[in-house]
């Protein structure tokens, strides 16, 4: 077995023990190259089959590549899809930072999502090596009724034995991919040849490396317009994934704040 | 292709404030691992708190964890050297969040230790050295940090040096190497220090370059834990991860504890050109079988000729971190690789000091003690010794709705009950006796049965099962003693005094003892008979037949008697795994009678054992 392939069973393992133990289950789809990576180790974990919905938490905000992308592999992949809305700006907490407080429509939507479809367990395609508060996260991440994480006070997690026994009222966040670096992905995508969208591909010089909201994202400075060359650029960058996510950079604790109240 | 690179997963552990944050955030500085700008936006941060420059902070991400300059949770980050990549995995030193600290390190393969040159050695440290063991975490580099407050005294570091050295031998640990560091000043960081010329030895990249990766156990005995079982379309697909060994197309699977059989008929796959022929540990896969047995979840599947231990008993060392101690008799939930099992803590066996690494007696084990207890289950239970297996061989309790401990297994002075609930022969029917009890009963004016006498050694069994016998044969009973010594001349010779063994010994008088009840005679066992498993199978063997008598008394008095001077051997260590010693006596929890031997003359026992004998076999 290679690195990708001890990756891929871990996380194989962590979606097998979800279904098992955890009655009703569903997964976010960001239509990112997390989340696609994502779904297609479900379809490595069950043989073939998505045996839960698929849902996107839809900003109405997102490129229109990616809503194609969407469309479009909901077919090909025979997924069962379900679509979310998010409330405006002006209901959310205006002491956030102007682009947190519009990423904190996401949280408030998937709230709302969650109110209408009650789920037990989420899955999410978080990884750690993002952002410092993701790696301090659980594989299984109980959640209390409101979707908050209780980050002082994490239950412990170890020899794979993940947290499956919960008051009732809670649901638990699912990180199959928590152990993975944007590297891996990459490497893995290539690998596997998973379809992307192709505004991770350099044009006139700019590409995404990661995939918001049209007015909170940023592209950086590439050149790389193939897999093999965003796998190259990765090697010797020395620029953060999520520097062209505006809501990162605005103050300290934002993101934090943000995760606490919910956001993925 | 950095996929084909090695990947090792290190943690960083400690005393609390012994500088574990800062010398990784120092690790990565060193080595050009961070991102750009990443030490500008510290430094601002730590500006904006009016401090000195914290490395800690790259990885004390959350506001709490700043503001009060201590690392809460575990997090993990990821760095490369030019020999491979690195997960860094840095682990809590407070007290307070051990959970977080065993969270972080049940993960690595290996663990770099942590200690102040000025504070020394602390309780953190010692623990956290005791908990890498037990976890199975064989490769451990000691780091003597903040050399720089000790003006790189090679004396102070010897010291330190002998002391946790000592320390960790005791335990059986041998650290790779013990560095001398500062993460403040960078000293040993990459390469040697001008500051301590004295030091020959490795920095602490050199020493974790010289850490092997585990590989997966491919060579092991095959355990293939149930996760699940799938029926999506018309495959029937057992799903798991393969933990050791290797699994091939048309190898025939023995499936513990159900003990059923069945072939591999594939091996299934999604994506892939070709069906695989093999498949080999740390794969999750999933098969199909050639029969449909009834197979679910936590089953083991193993090869025939090196099955897993079969038991509901087991001994374990137990780390536990629950709010409320652990206690015996109350139920917990085990999870045990894939398999679920309600458990009791039959009894705390000693609680560990990890400090001076005394035993001490105590009814309970409290938040973040360490303690060998003695665990029994409802159910029978397919499981490894931890020596043998890590996979198979450690469990999590569960109380309410956490996971509040975790231990690893010994079966030790505990038999494997494979082999005693295997039934081997397949071509055999019961005949219908001719004559029914009813008849017998009433030529012989009493029903027959066993009277099991259970009880410490010297605790009396054969001297009060002999006078029984002449009370009871004088009383015109049919009575009859199978007694330990005697059947070990014949029925039993062939038998050691290993576990499996005596548990043997022990099958084979039941079986005995029923047949001769069947036949219509009151049979006396005395046989210590010191396992609850051993003694139900002999109640299951003649049914309601069977009347459990404890012979009662404890070990001191037992040991005063001595009647035939085993207690002294044992003692002088002459006899190892000696009931009541060295080795468990689980007393019965509902016996038919009790008669307490301490308290009553060996005449007064004989005659409570006569009246409840014509109180029970009389009736018709």
């Amino acid at each position: 077995m290679d690195h990708l392939d001890r990756l891929e069973s871990q996380s194989v393992y962590i979606f097998r023990e979800a279904f098992n133990r955890l009655g009703r289950v569903g997964m976010l789809w960001s239509l990112g190259k997390d989340s696609n990576v994502m779904i297609w180790l479900a379809r490595k974990a069950f043989l073939g089959h998505v045996p839960f919905p698929v849902m996107h938490v839809d900003t109405e905000k997102k490129f229109p590549e990616m809503y194609e992308f969407r469309d479009r592999y909901i077919k090909e992949w025979n997924l069962n899809f379900l679509s979310g809305k998010c409330p405006p700006i002006e209901e959310m907490d205006a002491s956030l930072p102007p682009a947190a407080r519009s990423a904190a429509r996401k949280t408030e939507g998937l709230k709302n999502f969650l109110a209408a479809n009650p789920f037990d367990g989420i899955f999410a395609g978080i990884r750690r090596d993002e952002q410092a508060t993701r790696a301090k996260e659980r594989v299984f991440s109980p959640r209390g009724a409101t979707g908050a994480w209780n980050f002082r006070d994490q239950p412990p997690e170890f020899w794979d034995q993940f947290n499956t026994d919960f008051p009732p009222g809670t649901h638990v966040r699912i990180h199959p991919l928590l152990h993975w670096t944007e590297m891996d992905i990459w490497l893995y995508t290539q690998r596997e040849n998973i379809p992307v969208i192709d505004l991770y591909f350099a044009k006139n010089g700019k590409r995404y490396r990661s995939l918001g909201d049209k007015d909170i994202t940023n592209p950086v400075d590439s050149n790389a317009e193939t897999l093999d060359e965003i796998i190259e650029e990765l090697r010797t960058t020395r620029v953060s994934e999520r520097s062209g996510r505006a809501m990162d950079h605005e103050a300290e604790d934002a993101f934090e704040r943000l995760r606490a109240d919910g956001y993925m | 292709m950095s996929n084909h690179r090695e990947s090792l997963k290190t943690v960083f552990v400690g005393h609390v404030d012994h500088g574990k944050s800062t010398l990784v955030g120092r690790l990565f500085h060193d080595t050009d691992s961070l991102p750009d700008g990443r030490v500008e936006e510290i430094r601002k941060m730590c500006e904006r708190r009016g401090m000195p420059f914290e490395y800690a902070f790259l990885m004390d991400a959350l506001q709490a964890e700043r503001d009060q300059g201590i690392t809460i949770d575990t997090s993990q980050i990821w760095f490369k050297t030019a020999k491979r990549d690195y997960v860094i995995i840095d682990a809590p030193g407070h007290k307070e969040f051990l959970k977080n600290m065993i969270t972080g390190a049940a993960a690595a393969d290996a663990a770099i230790l942590v200690i102040d040159a000025n504070e020394g050695v602390q309780e953190q440290s010692r623990r956290h050295g005791y908990l890498l063991h037990l976890m199975g975490i064989g490769q451990v580099t000691v780091c003597v940090n903040k050399m720089d407050l000790v003006d790189y005294s090679q004396t102070r570091f010897e010291a330190i040096e002998e002391e946790f050295r000592a320390y960790l031998t005791s335990i059986g640990v041998t650290p790779n190497h013990v560095i001398p560091v500062s993460g403040r000043e960078g000293d040993l960081i990459t390469g040697p220090s001008k500051r301590m010329p004295w030091y020959l030895g490795p920095s602490i990249t050199e020493a974790l370059d010289g850490f092997r990766v585990p590989l997966p156990a491919t060579d092991q005995p095959l355990r293939f834990p149930v996760q699940d079982v799938y029926k999506f379309d018309e495959r029937r697909i057992i799903a798991g991860r393969i933990e050791s060994g290797t699994i091939r197309v048309g190898d025939t699977l023995l499936f513990s504890p159900i003990n059923k059989t069945a072939k591999v008929r594939t091996i299934e796959a999604w994506n892939v050109d070709q069906l695989p022929m093999k498949a080999s540990a740390g794969q999750s896969v999933g098969i199909t079988l050639d029969e449909q047995l009834f197979i679910e979840r936590g089953h083991i599947a193993s090869h025939e000729n090196q099955p897993p231990v079969e038991t509901d008993v087991f001994r374990a060392h137990v780390f536990w971190l629950g709010n409320d101690a652990l206690v015996p008799g109350k139920t917990y939930k085990m999870k045990l690789a894939n398999a679920e099992a309600r458990v009791t803590v039959q009894s705390i066996d000693r609680v560990i000091d990890t400090g001076d690494l005394s035993h001490v007696q105590s009814d309970r084990v409290e938040r973040n003690a360490v303690a060998e207890v003695t665990i029994r289950s409802r159910q029978m239970l397919a499981l490894d010794e931890f020596r043998h297996n890590q996979k198979t061989g450690r469990f999590v309790l569960v109380d309410g709705f956490d996971i509040a401990g975790g231990g690893i297994i010994s079966m030790e002075g505990y038999a494997d009950q494979r082999s005693l609930i295997t039934v081997r022969a397949t071509n055999v029917t019961k005949v219908e006796a001719a004559i029914g009890p009813d008849e017998r009963h009433k030529r012989n004016g009493h029903k027959g049965g066993v009277l099991w006498f259970t009880g410490l050694s010297g605790a009396g069994k054969s001297t009060i099962a002999v006078a029984t016998e002449r009370r009871l044969f004088d009383k015109g009973y049919q009575v009859y003693v199978l007694d330990g010594d005697n059947v070990r001349f014949g029925l039993n010779a062939d038998l050691g005094f290993s576990p499996e063994d005596r548990a043997e010994n022990i099958r084979r008088v039941g079986e005995v003892a029923a047949l001769m009840a069947k036949a219509g005679f009151i049979v006396v066992t005395a046989f210590i008979s010191p396992y609850r498993s051993d003694r139900d199978r002999a109640r299951a063997a003649a049914g309601a037949d069977f009347h459990e008598i404890h012979i009662d008394a404890d070990v001191a008095t037992c040991e005063s008697r001595d009647p035939k001077g085993l207690y002294r051997k044992a003692r002088a260590g002459e006899i190892k795994e000696f009931t009541g010693i060295s080795a468990p006596y689980e007393a019965p929890d509902a016996a038919e009678l009790t008669v307490d031997t301490s308290d009553l003359s060996i005449d007064d026992s004989v005659a409570r054992v006569s009246a409840y004998v014509d109180r029970t076999f009389t009736q018709t």
